[in-house]
């Protein structure tokens, strides 16, 4: 889960990471309000889950509240690769002198974490690679890195840093660059900052304020696990590798797929209603391609499931389904499909020949 | 032979009177597994019935290993619970916990782990369905009667993956199939597997199943080059996946330019392992070497 840059920067403050002083804003005339109050000149940032702000435009300087407002006016709902800007970020601006680097994160080949520091930053991570300092983040040691006039600054900061990565849950936090300022001043410019998802038990974590697609939104609201693609199949699948798989397979067959959507090992009939309705909804989708393996899960209760979906979804299933069953019971399953005779249904018997039947339903693939 | 796990493995599972540990527990004894009892604070003296078998239940992992010479613990404890569940069966000196609960922060894996490093524990999973060397025993949640006894070893990140390969090789069957889970910290890896396969004289050829996310195969295929001499078929999930989107399980994400699919298909193939475009062909691949 990674949060904008505002909200790590609020946790940043909140375990004494130094940051610039800043408001967030959503129209024009805040950011002109936000920026009376800082004084001076300030930075206009774009707040989007991405990165290459900057040369898309979306950070801008402003020597006055006038300046601020119409620097937001053009910032506030450009898009910035796929990701509509819905507020922006004011603060004062910093007379840089140098720019560093600093992070913690996991470190999955030592299945441990780790810190990372440079020198030099303020750039892309890939274009670093060669000067960033890993070490044990048990270690850290900044003097390994800076000169004896900040290492011990930065230390502290590292320490902050640390802080909000165990008490948070964080599997990164990442402060680029990491200033010192014309004045002396070590201050986090900018920051990212991953949460783990699996710890939201523990942490009462405001929502971020979801920017993703708005069926992910939706499918999210009812517990499914759900990726929005750019293709004309839909996917259902049960379990996290064999879905990616299905995507694949629909891929190799010459069309692409329209979501990921993993309904786990149950695949109850309201799960699958549940997970169709979202797919459906879906205007790019022509066909769906469900590919259950039943290792626990009977086939023929996901048979089942799928036929009482398209029963409770009424009018809104209009389109073709290809359905593979394997395992347990998939000859029970077929059977009740065959029985069913619904008129969306195909019934495929490999995940290669499903995959081929639902990008031909598409109008893609190689047999059309 | 098998790896990790055998018919003289004595199983206790951790969380055995939860909904999912019973249910779990009664298909481990159907596909013939030692499960010697249950361990649970707060019902220790308890007991359980099964369909031919009652279980008892203990207060705590070295209670159970005295009472039973139970070996190999399968937890089936909620998240918020699993890393204490583990750090006390490593403690009590269990020698194999296979951690089934999906959800585990990397945080608490990261703190089991590193109490779990220097001990005589081996640690499968989180988020993970098990491991099962058919017809001798099963510790967790992979269906039995998908497959048979046999001559290849499997390891994967995924259950289903893991399902759909022994079903389509279920002629030539299993010594051991490891399903490892698709978090970005597990305690077993590929490499830790296939190194075990390497060693067992019944296994003649093995099969890895990797998905987006990390290097665990990139690192595996080195290992393999420098290590194995028994033929490995290869299958990777994930060649559509956009990057910075997490695919189901926490640690299948591909990261900038880091973790894809083909990156890990290229770094397999380039030490000889033959990989398969999908699950079929993987299996055809397998085929082809059994019957060569």
């Amino acid at each position: 889960m990674d949060l904008f840059e505002h909200e790590a920067r609020d946790l940043f403050e909140r375990y004494g990471v130094p940051v610039p002083r800043g408001f967030v804003a959503d129209t024009p005339e805040s950011a002109r309000e936000a920026a009376a109050k800082l004084g001076g000149t300030v930075v206009v940032k774009a707040q989007v889950k991405t990165g290459g702000r900057g040369k898309a435009g979306g950070i801008k300087l402003a020597s006055s509240p006038g300046e601020a407002a119409s620097a937001a006016s053009a910032i506030l709902g450009m898009d910035i690769k796929g990701h509509t800007v819905h507020k922006v970020l004011v603060t004062e601006a910093s007379e840089i002198a140098e720019e560093y680097y600093l992070s913690f994160l996991l470190d999955r080949a030592n299945r441990t974490f780790i810190g990372m520091a440079s020198a030099t930053g303020g750039m892309e991570i890939e274009e670093m690679a060669d000067s960033i300092t890993r070490m044990p983040a048990s270690a850290f040691d900044a003097s390994a890195v800076f000169s004896p006039d900040v290492a011990e600054e930065v230390n502290a900061v590292a320490s902050a840093l640390w802080k909000v990565f165990v008490s948070e849950d964080a599997t990164l936090v990442e402060v680029n660059p990491l200033a010192r300022t014309k004045s002396g001043r070590i201050v986090a410019l900018d920051g990212k900052v991953t949460l783990d998802g699996n710890a939201s038990f523990r942490h009462s974590r405001p929502d971020s304020g979801s920017e993703g697609d708005p069926l992910e939104v939706r499918a999210a609201e009812k517990g499914l696990n759900y990726v929005k693609l750019d293709g004309t199949v839909g996917v259902i699948g049960n379990g996290a590798g064999l879905v990616m798989s299905t995507l694949d397979v629909v891929a190799l067959a010459g069309a692409a797929p329209a979501n990921f959507l993993d309904i786990g090992g149950g695949a109850s009939a309201q799960v699958m209603a549940d997970g169709l309705d979202v797919i459906l909804s879906d205007p790019s989708v022509r066909s769906v391609f469900v590919n259950v393996f039943g290792g626990i899960t009977a086939c023929d209760a996901v048979a089942n499931g799928i036929v009482q979906a398209l029963g409770l979804l009424g009018d809104r299933a209009d389109k073709p389904l290809v359905v593979r069953l394997d395992g347990n019971n998939a000859e029970a399953g077929h059977r009740i499909l065959d029985e069913a005779r619904h008129p969306l249904i195909t019934v495929a018997h490999t995940m290669d020949d499903a995959a081929g039947r639902a990008a031909a339903l598409a109008g893609a693939g190689k047999e059309s | 032979m098998a790896i990790f796990l055998d018919e003289n493995s004595r199983v206790v599972v951790q969380g055995m009177t939860g909904s999912e540990g019973s249910k779990h527990t009664r298909r481990m004894l159907a596909a013939g597994t030692q499960v010697v009892g249950g361990v649970n604070a707060r019902k220790a003296g308890t007991s359980v019935g099964f369909d031919d078998v009652t279980l008892p239940v203990f207060g705590t992992v070295a209670e159970a290993m005295e009472q039973t010479g139970a070996d190999v613990s399968v937890l089936f404890v909620p998240p918020a619970f699993t890393g204490d569940a583990v750090i006390e069966a490593v403690d009590a000196g269990i020698g194999l916990a296979v951690v089934i609960t999906e959800g585990v922060p990397v945080h608490d894996t990261a703190r089991f782990w590193a109490h779990a490093k220097d001990s005589n524990t081996r640690i499968i999973g989180p988020n993970c369905p098990g491991i099962i060397s058919p017809g001798k025993s099963n510790a967790g949640i992979i269906p039995a009667d998908i497959t048979k006894p046999g001559s290849i070893g499997l390891v994967s990140k995924s259950g289903t993956l893991t399902y759909q390969l022994m079903h389509e090789l279920k002629d030539f069957g299993f010594t051991t199939c490891v399903g490892i889970g698709g978090d970005p910290i597990v305690g077993t890896t590929h490499i830790d597997a296939i190194a075990a396969f390497e060693a067992d004289p019944e296994t003649e050829l093995i099969v890895m199943i990797g998905e987006i996310g990390g290097d665990a195969e990139e690192r595996a295929a080195e290992f393999v080059r420098d290590n194995v001499s028994k033929p490995v078929v290869g299958y990777v999930a994930g060649f559509t996946a956009p990057e910075g989107k997490t695919m189901g399980h926490a640690g299948a994400i591909v990261s900038g330019s880091s973790g894809t699919a083909e990156a890990k298909k290229q770094v397999m193939e380039a030490v000889g392992i033959r990989v398969g475009k999908t699950p079929s062909e993987t299996a055809a691949l397998a085929r082809a070497f059994l019957t060569s």
